[in-house]
């Protein structure tokens, strides 16, 4: 023996183990364990689906009550038949475990405010951004509501969760997804709260903008004064063509709330308050444009006599998708659609009778109290003229590679205190504010899919929608019967004019809510004389409505009037229609802006690029296309006229404030030549008219535009390189710079890293004759061909027919490939 | 004799053993090591067993994955590694990963008894 050689070596080989073996920070989450990740029999490529791969199985599970067939087509799509319910959600748990694991686990983590468990010290910030806006506890509360008093909804979740871990139980290490690899952690298992959690982070998504909203709006107020803020942020929109109509009757309000006395006062504030303080760390706000079309259009106006339903959720864009589609048969009924990774049943989609979608409601459904503290024990608030005590909520948050933190979030009777002295933003501005939020109530949302996926007729789709609470939708119909129809449906909050708008006073009962406006009284139209009914995130009503709907820059005005203005007196329509119709790109915005910028713009004292600039801007032909430059050069004028217009008056905020919203200086343009905003408030020796804004937003923008072209960047799609991210937004896994227009205000509502996120069209014919598909692909394995094989035709605005068959007519359909079989394991 | 003898022995025993998934990565360490205890060979020939053993089996094996996979995945990883998006880049450093570990085993294992 050598020793010394052999010391020698034995240290360098242990060493380089030690070496492989340990984290390799990479950036952000990525930190692979180098040797175990290139192991070809451990790490990476192992992922590395085989092109040709066959998906037949046969899989053995106890828990299951009787054999399911799983129908596979050449999409990837699984056509699920079950001899009973609880089967099919527990092979729908399976299959989305099998195909999405990763995706489901690390949304439901950050959801509940787990992501430094992963990450480590640096998203501590989101973490207690989560924990104390409540979303653990509404889970608890929907967990516990539905455990006592909902048997169905828990055996159909209790079945699903059996089926992810199933899934998970035979899950070979070296078979775990690839992202668990590269940031190196582990799966465990499901349980119905993950489920509760991910449908949270679902209302978050589309209702929690009023969580940075509230504050923003608060802040300009008391920045710019009551008076000047309700010009610049108008709830007034003269081009509004609303959900409902105009000129449709409302009932009178069964609830009349009261706004307090002297709110004016010391709600509003109309006296100006200039007293901005300190700034900390950002929150994470849900993108404003979270939105979505739908539409249906009845028998009348289509060339079969049959209805035709189309929707299409705009959300982030991300791989894998937050869609997976799939078909669901049992005895009790057949459905197909789009569901959620991490929750049963079909969420947008149709079944044999009829079929549905769902666009965002809009409604402020989360509000701040600000709250006085006895002491810094925060045991006792002023309430109503005397201390009144509190609980704390004790959360841990686990941190890797370093010790927990505790949060200790104080419970008011409003909600939890999500800023105190221990948690604070750049918004929050020191303020001690309590959330309020529909959120956080039990609710049995998952049932009203579930029911939906059952529906036969109005009646039970009305039943079914009947039980959503949040986030507000717009429920839109069609049935095979030829019906059609759309209500708003939520929780909404019966509010005074302006209510909850700004941050409220957490000491006075006066500012609570005064009720929940009753299923009745939501905003509903069945078979309208037009033809058609259709949703796009505008206001629902007009003013004649009886409660206060919120602030207009949660309602985008110009999809709306887009999508009415393109159906209005059609007639023979068929799906390719609607096809042609979601995915169009019409910009009613510039329709109107363009004409009304122009009447400002004098062409003499332009420069000469300038001139060329706005000459190509007025030839444009008001389509959003992909190669259009004429609409890249329209909206950096418009912005930057925007900023001039609006840039000095919020130029001296040490906090970021909100700009109003493109229709405010839309309609101030098109009503009044002498718009006394438009002086630039820090030249004090000229009064700046709309004109000269005007002319230097033109310049300005002109400077931008010609750098653009010589980087060959003014075609929108270069401009607008709209990418669908990988959810850890490494570009590697993601899929940049695709070619497709659209954009903000149009139909078709894709921008940078948002838009239609599933597009789907059905024609209600005796056979479903349906179309869809979303920017990703059913397999969530960036190995596999199948991760993002819908991109493409996504972008190019085309379309897949969907199979939606009863089962001996699948199976031997010419795009069925593969066959999974679950039966039940014999004791 | 030995020495192809060797090769191909640290070839299948690294294979056999990486079937099992709940092992850890690096357990071809410890059998490269007993390996070259029982076949004793001169060092530099057993640091070359040892390397050739597992780095052809891990070129292999990545090869034939990544042919059979379109270059779907190593592209993308290849991106993040980074590698300038070049599959051959990545088959050849996770060949030279395995090799190099388990020449060093097997190094280390020579140093343990004289060759006969």
């Amino acid at each position: 023996m050598r020793i010394v050689p052999l010391l020698v070596s034995a240290t360098v080989t242990a060493g380089l183990v030690f070496t492989l073996n340990i984290q390799l920070k990479l950036g952000g989450t990525k930190a692979p364990r180098l040797g175990y990740f290139l192991s070809p029999q451990h790490g990476f490529w192992k992922n590395a689906e085989k092109v040709n791969t066959n998906f037949d199985a046969t899989i053995l599970a106890n828990d299951l009550k009787g054999d399911v067939d799983v129908y596979m087509d050449d999409r990837l799509v699984p056509h699920i038949y079950a001899d009973n319910d609880e089967d099919a959600y527990y092979v729908q748990g399976y299959l989305h475990a099998k195909y999405r694991l990763w995706q489901m686990d690390f949304q439901t983590r950050v959801a509940a405010g787990r992501l430094s468990e992963i990450a480590g010290a640096d998203k501590l910030s989101i973490d207690r951004f989560f924990r104390r806006l409540g979303m653990v506890y509404g889970a608890e509360q929907t967990e516990a509501y539905i455990n006592e008093n909902n048997p169905v909804m828990k055996a159909t979740v209790d079945a699903y969760t059996a089926g992810v871990n199933a899934y998970l139980k035979q899950l070979a290490p070296e078979d775990l997804p690839f992202e668990y690899k590269l940031m190196n952690f582990e799966p465990e298992s499901w349980s119905p709260k993950k489920t509760y959690l991910f449908l949270m982070f679902m209302s978050y998504d589309l209702t929690g903008r009023s969580a940075s909203a509230d504050l923003q709006l608060t802040n300009t107020r008391d920045y710019l004064g009551y008076d000047l803020f309700d010009q610049l942020y108008t709830n007034q929109q003269d081009s509004l063509d609303p959900i409902i109509p105009i000129g449709t009757a409302y009932a009178d309000p069964s609830i009349v709330p009261v706004k307090p006395l002297e709110s004016d006062m010391v709600y509003l504030k109309k006296a100006p308050n200039v007293d901005i303080a300190k700034v900390v760390e950002t929150p994470e706000a849900p993108d404003p444009n979270n939105g979505s079309n739908n539409w249906a259009v009845g028998g009348s106006m289509t060339k079969s006599g049959k209805p035709i339903l189309a929707s299409d959720p705009h959300l982030g864009l991300n791989l894998p998708s937050l869609w997976y589609e799939v078909q669901i048969t049992t005895p009790t009924h057949s459905t197909y659609g789009a569901s959620f990774p991490g929750s049963p049943a079909v969420i947008i989609g149709f079944n044999d009778s009829l079929a549905w979608g769902v666009t965002n409601a809009g409604r402020d459904v989360l509000d701040y109290y600000e709250l006085k503290f006895k002491d810094t024990t925060q045991n006792e608030y002023w309430y109503n003229g005397a201390w009144k005590s509190m609980t704390k909520r004790v959360e841990v948050i686990k941190v890797k590679d370093s010790s927990d933190v505790i949060e200790n979030i104080a419970m008011s009777h409003w909600g939890p205190v999500m800023f105190d002295a221990f948690y604070q933003n750049p918004q929050s501005n020191g303020k001690n504010l309590a959330v309020k939020w529909t959120a956080h109530n039990a609710s049995t949302g998952v049932e009203t899919f579930y029911q939906l996926n059952r529906a036969k007729n109005i009646e039970d789709y009305s039943k079914a929608i009947q039980l959503w609470k949040c986030p507000g939708q717009n429920f839109v119909v069609a049935t095979k019967t030829g019906d059609i129809a759309i209500k708003q449906q939520g929780d909404f909050v019966a509010r005074w004019d302006r209510q909850g708008d700004f941050i409220m006073p957490g000491g006075d009962s006066s500012y609570d809510w005064q009720g929940i406006i009753p299923f009745e009284e939501n905003p509903m139209i069945l078979n309208p004389a037009r033809g058609f009914v259709s949703s796009a995130n505008q206001k629902s009503t007009d003013a004649s409505y009886p409660y206060y709907l919120g602030t207009a820059s949660s309602f985008p005005l110009y999809r709306g009037i887009s999508v009415n203005q393109q159906l209005a007196g059609k007639t023979q329509i068929t799906a390719q229609d609607m096809q042609a119709l979601q995915t169009n790109n019409y910009n009613v915005f510039a329709q109107q802006a363009r004409p009304a910028l122009m009447k400002f713009v004098e062409m003499n004292k332009l420069s000469t690029e300038a001139q060329r600039m706005v000459g190509t801007m007025a030839q444009w032909n008001l389509f959003n296309d992909p190669s259009e430059k004429g609409i890249t050069i329209f909206k950096l004028i418009w912005d930057s006229v925007e900023n001039a217009v609006w840039g000095d008056e919020l130029a001296g905020s040490t906090i970021p404030l909100t700009k109003p919203e493109s229709f405010v200086l839309l309609e101030q343009m098109n009503r009044d030549t002498n718009f006394r905003v438009a002086d630039d408030i820090r030249t004090k020796d000229k009064i700046e008219s709309l004109k000269d804004q005007v002319l230097l937003g033109i310049e300005k923008a002109t400077v931008k535009c010609l750098e653009l072209e010589k980087e060959n960047k003014l075609s929108w799609e270069a401009f607008k390189a709209t990418r669908v991210l990988h959810l850890t937004k490494m570009p590697a896994l993601s899929r940049l710079n695709l070619p497709i227009g659209g954009g903000v205000n149009i139909i078709n509502a894709t921008g940078e890293n948002h838009g239609p996120s599933w597009r789907m069209i059905v024609h209600l014919t005796d056979e479903i004759e349906a179309y869809g598909l979303y920017p990703g692909g059913q397999s969530g394995n960036p190995g596999s061909p199948y991760y993002d094989s819908f991109v493409d035709y996504w972008a190019a605005g085309k379309y897949y027919r969907l199979l939606f068959l009863p089962k001996e007519n699948l199976k031997q359909h010419e795009r069925t490939k593969w066959h999974i079989q679950f039966k039940k394991a014999v004791a | 004799m030995k020495f192809i003898l060797s090769i191909l022995l640290v070839a299948l025993v690294t294979y056999a053993i990486g079937i099992y998934g709940n092992l850890p990565w690096w357990s071809f360490v410890v059998t490269n090591l007993i390996i070259a205890i029982a076949l004793p060979i001169k060092p530099l020939h057993s640091f070359i067993a040892g390397a050739l053993g597992v780095g052809a089996l891990w070129a292999g094996l990545a090869f034939g994955i990544d042919l059979a996979n379109n270059h779907i995945l190593s592209t993308k990883v290849a991106q993040i590694l980074p590698l300038g998006g070049s599959y051959i880049a990545l088959i050849l450093v996770t060949a030279f990963v395995g090799a190099l570990l388990g020449g060093l085993a097997s190094l280390t294992g020579s140093f343990v008894r004289k060759p006969e």
